[in-house]
C-alpha cells in the first residue's frame, strides 16, 4: 500500500494536477451552489473539458474535485437559502437554514465545511484500506459474477429507493437498460431499435441522457416555481468561528457518521443523499433531551451529522466504482462514463494496470478535503455572492450549458433534439415522482451487463451459468431477496392500513 | 387515474412496440451462422420486455398509499400545476428546439445570444443595456474555451460568411 500511496503521490503533486484539484474545487463550489445543478449535472457539464485533457489521471482528478466541490457548494446554498442544490445536502437545510436565520451564516458554513473535510478525509482513509482488499476479491470473478453482480447493484438500487418507490424505480431501471440497447450490439454489430435513424447507430449519447435527466427538469422547475429559487439576504456573512465547547460537541458525531456514511456510500444505490438523512435521523435519536429538541431549530449536530455523512458516503461511493466497476450511484455512473471515454476501464484491474491513476485518485482525495477547507473557508462571503444571481439571467445560462454539454459531446444538432425530448419525459417522470437515478445507471450499466450476460451465455452455452456457478446463483437469489422484501413489507403495511378508515 | 399510472401505462406501450420488435422482428436479419449462437442479439432485449411487462403492470395495478405528506416549502404540487408558470417552460423548451436548428445556419454566436436573451426576455428581463453585454461577453468567451482550448470547432458565424 504504501508504494502505491508513493505512486499516487508523485503523479498527483506534479503541479498541473494540483492545478486540477484546485480548479475543480473552484468550479465545483461555484456551480454547485446554483440551485439546480448538482455534481450529475455538473460533472456532466465538465466531461467534454475533462476528455479534452486527454491525460485521466488529470481528468479523473479535475472530476472528483469537482464533485467535493459540487456537493460543498450544495450545502452552501441549503444553508443560505433553504435551496439545496443536490438531493445529499437537503438534510443539511433541517438545521443549517434555521442557524442563518438566527445569524449565525457564517458559523454553520465553517461547521459544514469541517464537518466535510473530516467526512471526506476519514472516508478517504477508508477508501485506502477496503478498495485493494476488495479489487483482489474482485479478481476472482467471472464474467457470471459479473453479471450476477450488476444484477444486484441494479436491484440494491431500486430497493433502497424508498417505502412505494421500489417498483416506479425498478420500472426506471428497465427503462434504462432497454434505452441502453438502441444501437449497436454487443456482439454482432447490428443495429438495434434505430428505426432506420442514423443518430441512433452508435445509442444516445449518456452526457445527454443526464442533462435530459438531471440538469433540465431541475431549471424547468425553477421557472415553474420561482419560489424553488428564492434568493435570501446573502449579502453579509461573518463571524466564521465556533467556540472549543461546539467543536467538542460535534466531534462524536463526526466521527460516528464518517464511518456510517462511507459503509453506505459503499452499498450501491445508496449513497449522499440516504447517508445524510440516515445520519440525521441516527444522531437525533442518540442525542439526549435538550440537544434532541434543538434538531430543527438550528443545532450545531444536525447540521455536522448530514455534512459528514454525505461527504463520507461520496468516497465510499467510489469503492463500487474503483473496484468492480460497478457504479453506485449516478454521479459515480457518469464518471465511470467518462473514464471509459478516456479509455480507462474501472474495476479489479485498474490497480495492476494503472495503478497511479488508482492511487493519484485516492491522494488527490485528500489534497481536494484540504483544498476546499482552505480555499473556501476564507472565500465563503465572496463566493455566497453568486447566490444573487437574478434567476432571469441564471436559467437561460442554466440551460445554455445543459444544451452545449450535450451537443459538444456529439457535435450534433439532432443530439440536442433528444436532449429536449427526453428532458420533457424526465419532467413529467420528475412530476409523477418517478426516481431518475437508477434509469440513468441503468442505462449505462446496460451495455455491460449485455456484455458480461453475453459472455457467461457463450461460455456455458446457455443458461446453464446461473446453476453451474454457486456464487452467480447466490448473487441473483440476493438480488430477487432485495427487489422483494421491500415490496413484501410493503404490502403488509397497506394490509395493516386498510383496517384505518382514511379518506382518498 | 393518477399521473403515475398514465405514466405505467405509457412504459407498457412503449415495452410492447419493443418487445415485438425483440420477437418478431430483429431475428430475421440474422446471418445463419449467428443462428448457432446460445445468445442472439435479441435474447437481451427479450428478457428485458418480459421484466418491463412485470414491472409495468406492478405499478398500474399498485394500490396508491393515502397521499396525507405535507407539500414540501418550494416543491411542485401537481393538484396547483395552474399556479405555475407552465406557459414560460413550454415556451422555454420552444426556445430550445428552436436553438437547435438555427445552431448551424446562424453560426455559434448568433444563435447563443439570441438564445440567451431572448429566454432572459422570455423569464421578464427588460434591463438590455446588462443583458446584452453579459449574453456577448458570455458567448465570445464560451466560443475561444471550446474552440481554442478544447480544440473542438464551432462555427461561429452563419454559414456563408465561412
Amino acid at each position: 500500500m504504501l508504494e502505491g500511496l508513493l505512486i499516487g503521490l508523485t503523479s498527483a503533486i506534479s503541479p498541473f494536477n494540483l492545478m486540477m484539484v484546485v480548479v475543480g474545487c473552484l468550479i465545483g463550489t461555484l456551480i454547485g451552489m446554483l440551485p439546480g445543478l448538482g455534481p450529475m449535472s455538473i460533472i456532466a457539464i465538465m466531461i467534454p473539458v475533462a476528455i479534452g485533457i486527454g491525460d485521466p489521471t488529470a481528468a479523473l482528478i479535475l472530476l472528483s474535485g469537482v464533485y467535493y466541490g459540487a456537493i460543498f457548494g450544495g450545502s452552501t446554498s441549503s444553508i443560505l437559502l433553504n435551496a439545496p442544490g443536490v438531493a445529499g445536502t437537503v438534510a443539511s437545510s433541517f438545521d443549517g437554514y434555521p442557524m442563518a436565520r438566527k445569524g449565525q451564516a457564517g458559523k454553520a458554513l465553517t461547521i459544514a465545511a469541517i464537518a466535510s473535510f473530516a467526512g471526506g478525509t476519514i472516508g478517504a482513509i477508508l477508501l485506502m484500506i477496503f478498495a485493494p482488499a476488495l479489487s483482489s476479491v474482485a479478481l476472482l470473478f467471472h464474467s457470471a459474477e459479473y453479471f450476477a453482480l450488476m444484477v444486484v447493484g441494479l436491484s440494491a438500487i431500486a430497493a433502497f429507493a424508498g417505502t412505494g418507490q421500489v417498483a416506479k424505480a425498478l420500472m426506471m431501471t428497465i427503462l434504462g437498460l432497454i434505452l441502453g440497447t438502441v444501437g449497436e450490439g454487443a456482439l454482432s454489430n447490428m443495429p438495434r431499435f434505430t428505426f432506420g435513424m442514423m443518430e441512433l447507430q452508435s445509442g444516445f449519447s449518456f452526457i445527454t441522457l443526464a442533462m435530459a435527466m438531471f440538469a433540465l427538469p431541475e431549471a424547468l422547475f425553477l421557472v415553474m416555481n420561482p419560489s424553488r429559487a428564492a434568493t435570501g439576504d446573502s449579502g453579509k456573512i461573518e463571524n466564521l468561528r465556533i467556540t472549543r465547547d461546539e467543536a467538542k460537541s460535534i466531534a462524536p458525531v463526526i466521527g460516528r457518521q464518517s464511518l456510517q456514511g462511507f459503509f453506505i456510500g459503499v452499498l450501491p444505490g445508496a449513497g449522499a443523499t440516504i447517508a445524510s438523512f440516515l445520519g440525521y435521523a441516527v444522531e437525533r435519536n442518540i442525542a439526549k433531551g435538550k440537544e434532541q429538541e434543538e434538531f430543527g431549530k438550528g443545532s450545531i449536530k444536525g447540521l455536522a451529522a448530514p455534512e459528514t455523512a454525505n461527504n463520507a458516503a461520496c468516497t465510499g461511493s467510489f469503492v463500487p466504482l474503483l473496484t468492480l466497476g460497478i457504479p453506485g450511484s449516478g454521479t459515480t455512473a457518469i464518471l465511470l462514463g467518462a473514464l471509459l471515454a478516456l479509455n480507462v476501464t474501472p474495476g479489479p484491474r485498474l490497480m495492476t494496470d494503472t495503478p497511479d491513476v488508482f492511487w493519484a485518485v485516492i491522494i488527490s482525495m485528500y489534497i481536494g478535503n484540504l483544498v476546499l477547507l482552505i480555499l473556501n473557508l476564507p472565500l465563503i462571503p465572496y463566493i455566497a455572492k453568486i447566490l444573487t444571481i437574478p434567476r432571469t439571467f441564471l436559467i437561460p445560462f442554466i440551460l445554455f450549458f445543459t444544451l452545449m454539454g450535450s451537443y459538444l459531446g456529439q457535435n450534433n444538432s439532432t443530439e440536442l433534439l433528444i436532449l429536449v425530448g427526453f428532458g420533457v419525459v424526465a419532467t413529467i417522470l420528475r412530476f409523477a415522482d418517478f426516481p431518475l437515478a437508477p434509469l440513468l445507471i441503468g442505462f449505462i450499466l446496460g451495455t455491460m451487463l449485455e456484455d458480461n450476460f453475453a459472455r457467461a451465455m457463450q461460455l456455458y452455452r446457455g443458461f446453464g451459468f446461473i446453476l453451474e456457478r454457486p456464487m452467480t446463483l447466490g448473487l441473483l437469489v440476493l438480488a430477487l431477496v432485495l427487489v422483494l422484501l421491500p415490496s413484501y413489507r410493503g404490502y403488509r403495511a397497506r394490509k395493516r392500513a386498510e383496517g384505518v378508515a382514511d379518506g382518498d | 387515474m393518477a399521473l403515475d399510472r398514465w405514466i405505467a401505462l405509457g412504459f407498457i406501450a412503449l415495452v410492447c412496440v419493443y418487445g415485438y420488435a425483440a420477437f418478431f422482428t430483429m431475428d430475421d436479419s440474422l446471418p445463419p451462422i449467428l443462428r448457432r449462437n446460445p445468445i442472439w442479439p435479441s435474447t437481451f432485449p427479450k428478457i428485458l420486455t418480459i421484466l418491463g411487462l412485470i414491472v409495468g403492470l406492478i405499478v398500474l395495478f399498485t394500490p396508491k398509499p393515502a397521499a396525507d405528506k405535507p407539500a414540501k416549502d418550494g416543491a411542485i404540487d401537481l393538484t396547483r400545476l395552474g399556479d405555475y408558470h407552465i406557459g414560460q417552460a413550454i415556451a422555454l423548451l420552444v426556445l430550445m428546439v428552436v436553438y437547435a436548428l438555427t445552431l448551424r445556419p446562424l453560426g455559434f454566436v448568433g444563435a447563443t445570444i439570441g438564445f440567451l436573451v431572448i429566454g432572459s426576455v422570455l423569464l421578464g428581463e427588460r434591463r438590455f443595456h446588462i443583458l446584452l453585454p453579459v449574453a456577448g461577453i458570455a458567448v465570445g468567451s464560451i466560443w475561444y474555451l471550446v474552440q481554442e482550448v478544447l480544440g473542438i470547432f464551432l462555427r461561429p458565424w452563419p454559414a456563408m460568411f465561412m
